[in-house]
């Protein structure tokens, strides 16, 4: 009876063989406003990939494609996004090794991970 | 709401204890009464307050003025019916409580257009924020430059009315990564005192944003730390919890604590995890406003119960 908004964007996002397809897709849109690079998608309060490993010196970018703001912050407050509302972007340039746990400081419950490699 | 069941025919039971009442039209009544189940139609409610030292308050919630996405796209002009709604009540309530995301973004404008249409009630309006209202740039310094006066840490305070004690309670601030609502240490340390010395029979309404018992962990729907606080209100007769964030009605009542959440006045959410994300649900216009809403909450002396009347912005 009722529609979720994004609900198509889910079961799309569910399909294992797509899930990759869809996060370079989704770069490859970005270009034009942010940074090449990987990307995180934030939809239905979770990030895509949820985890994402990156070398020294890479610009990770995230955007917002749900219709509540989130932010991303660093669990270690190494670094945090303004608020980003409806399609906006945040991106960092990781340029030392490690793993950084980061989270929506509205929605807390919703975690992600960039893990950083040397070289 | 099988709880509210479980103590019907239990005459003995001298805890207060609540009774669904009887879903007419678009007004739910209900009543927690003191060992006495006892009907209360939404007529006798709202004619309690003409008896000595009663009153009535409203709750308004999550009115997230500029939010314009498909599910309202104009949530300003659904907050103004909310406050058409109150200016239409028989007896003129005593206060509003604000549970909440007054605004979307935390923007000035916001916090102005909200300003401007809650003041048209004419009454006093007592808020706490929700997790909308701390995205300025100082993380909730936009808000307590407004609402913050007299208050303290991120905004909590209490007080008195006609022998109720009310207290707004901050669990939106310094949230912590995997976690859900948060009230910290030190808000809880000033709540025991805060409680310190006064007497259990005295009615207590505590309000905050977020639901201070679990409605559904998986979407952050409750407060980590909500239970050392509700430690502190147990010995009380009569302790009505009220709650904003997940957009719909929910009632629980544990011992003598009634908790309620109230409908937003912007857009409806999903019952948890009936849905692919909290995000706002969609539904056909003219749904809209049967899943928008108000609550009423008659205090009548003399009979512990704080009875609570949710009604939508259709009726």
């Amino acid at each position: 009876m009722f529609k979720t908004l994004k609900a198509g964007a889910l079961a799309l996002a569910l399909l294992p063989g797509c899930a990759l397809a869809l996060e370079w897709s989704s770069a490859a849109v970005a270009q034009a406003a942010a940074p090449a690079g990987p990307t995180v998608k934030i939809d239905n309060f979770v990030f895509g990939p949820q985890a994402i490993t990156v070398s020294v010196g890479t610009t990770v970018t995230w955007i917002n494609q749900d219709d509540i703001p989130h932010t991303v912050v660093a669990n270690d407050k190494s670094f945090k996004s303004k608020v980003l509302d409806t399609d906006e972007h945040f991106s960092f340039t990781f340029t030392k090794p490690g793993e950084y746990g980061y989270f929506c400081s509205l929605h807390p419950h919703m975690t992600g991970k960039v893990i950083v490699k040397a070289g | 709401m099988s709880d509210h069941d479980k103590n019907d025919h239990s005459g003995q039971d001298r805890r207060g204890f609540l009774k669904c009442m009887a879903w007419a039209g678009t007004g739910a009544v209900f009543t927690v009464s003191g060992g006495i189940a006892s009907s209360v139609s939404l007529g006798q409610a709202m004619a309690a307050p003409a008896k000595a030292g009663s009153f009535t308050f409203m709750q308004v919630s999550d009115s997230h003025v500029g939010f314009n996405k498909p599910a309202n796209p104009d949530a300003a002009a659904t907050y103004r019916e909310a406050v058409g709604k109150i200016l239409a009540l028989p007896q003129k309530p005593d206060f509003i409580i604000h549970t909440g995301d007054i605004t979307q973004l935390s923007k000035d404008q916001e916090f102005d257009d909200a300003d401007q249409i809650i003041k048209a009630a004419g009454l006093q309006v007592f808020h706490v924020p929700g997790e909308h209202d701390m995205l300025d740039e100082g993380q909730g310094k936009a808000y307590l430059d407004r609402f913050g006066q007299g208050t303290k840490g991120a905004g909590w305070y209490s007080f008195d009315h006609k022998g109720v004690h009310f207290i707004a309670l901050i669990n939106v601030a310094n949230l912590k990564p995997g976690g859900m609502g948060s009230l910290g240490a030190d808000q809880i340390e000033w709540l025991e005192k805060d409680l310190a010395g006064r007497p259990s029979s005295q009615p207590i309404v505590v309000f905050a944003h977020i639901p201070l018992w679990t409605v559904y962990a998986d979407w952050g729907w409750g407060t980590d730390d909500a239970a050392q606080a509700l430690g502190y209100l147990k010995r009380f007769g009569s302790v009505t919890v009220l709650n904003g964030h997940i957009h719909q009605l929910t009632q629980k009542v544990e011992g003598n604590i009634v908790f309620h959440t109230a409908r937003s006045t912007a857009f409806p959410q999903p019952v948890g995890g009936q849905g692919p994300s909290p995000g706002p649900l969609k539904v056909p216009t003219e749904q809209l406003h049967s899943m928008l809403g108000i609550t009423t909450a008659t205090f009548v002396r003399g009979s512990q119960p704080i009875a609570l009347i949710d009604s939508t912005l259709a009726a």
